[in-house]
């Protein structure tokens, strides 16, 4: 039987990743507290996407696992975008 | 054979295949509610931007780091059974646990706080108020309670868990049911980390 490889993550990255991730939400209130009109909107979800990566990468082990729930991730995502971009076409087009 | 029946069979990455299927399921749930969400501020964005400024920012960044601080221990009680220390693990999916605990008391008092100024989903105050501000607390306790209840349910999986690890069921070469739970886990927290700018930040 195959033996497998466990990658062990430091606790020291946990802790990395949730001091990005509290700095980045701090940023995101910060900006958005700022009026830019419809630039906020893409500055926030922007940020909450970096976060979402920082996330799925660290936390969930995207990074260290086998590729294949990298794959998977990465495809659902993808109908996730194209569902999102065709209701907002639809919508703005009408 | 004497080795096949002490053989118990076992697939890690199958198991963990069918936890991030459910996630997967899980998302295309939220991401349909964050359409719904989108398009009626895309038609009532006044409203949505009044209301928008009726929530509070710091209770939100507040029970955001929260969120993220219980998403970080429940990720390092997989280094801490991996490295075979059974105390470090429950103690990191205690804290888990507590700090879940904290941002559902936090959300108690946040909705208590909009229902005593009479917001709540068909109050009188609220069809006062129009079709806009309707919608968008109506989405606005639909979702946030929905992310509320995941958080319950992550509880209660983390409770099995805990339950498990301390009476070594769960350990350092068969952790993957601790795992499935963590994921479950950062699944809650992923969707709140749109939910947060989408109703709280955005106005």
């Amino acid at each position: 039987m195959e033996q497998e490889k466990h990658h062990i993550v430091p606790y020291k990255t946990y802790v990395i990743i949730l001091l990005t991730l509290v700095v980045l939400t701090i940023i995101s209130v910060a900006v958005t507290s700022i009026e830019l009109g419809a630039l906020t909107v893409t500055i926030a979800l922007l940020l909450a996407s970096v976060k979402s990566v920082l996330v799925l990468t660290y936390f969930m082990h995207l990074k260290f696992d086998q590729k294949i729930f990298a794959i998977m991730v990465i495809g659902i995502f993808a109908i996730i975008i194209i569902v999102i971009l065709i209701t907002f076409l639809d919508y703005y087009y009408r | 054979m004497d080795h096949s029946a002490t053989h118990i069979h076992r697939d890690d990455t199958a198991s963990k295949i069918g936890m991030w299927l459910f996630i997967f399921t899980e998302m295309l749930l939220f991401v349909g509610l964050f359409l719904v969400y989108s398009v009626y501020r895309f038609k009532n964005a006044e409203a949505f931007h009044l209301a928008a400024e009726e929530l509070s920012v710091p209770i939100g960044t507040l029970n955001t780091i929260i969120l993220l601080i219980s998403s970080m221990t429940a990720a390092m009680s997989i280094t801490a059974i991996q490295k075979g220390n059974k105390k470090l693990t429950l103690i990191l999916i205690g804290s888990t646990l507590i700090l879940a605990f904290v941002f559902l008391v936090n959300k108690y008092f946040e909705w208590g706080g909009k229902i005593e100024h009479g917001l709540y989903p068909g109050s009188p105050y609220l069809q006062e108020l129009g079709h806009g501000d309707t919608l968008f607390f109506g989405l606005y306790f639909f979702m946030t309670g929905l992310h509320a209840f995941h958080i319950i349910v992550g509880m209660i999986v983390l409770g099995f868990v805990y339950h498990r690890v301390s009476t070594e069921r769960v350990h350092s070469t068969d952790y993957v049911f601790l795992e499935n739970g963590a994921l479950y886990r950062h699944l809650v927290d992923l969707i709140w980390i749109f939910l947060f700018p989408l109703f709280y930040l955005i106005t």
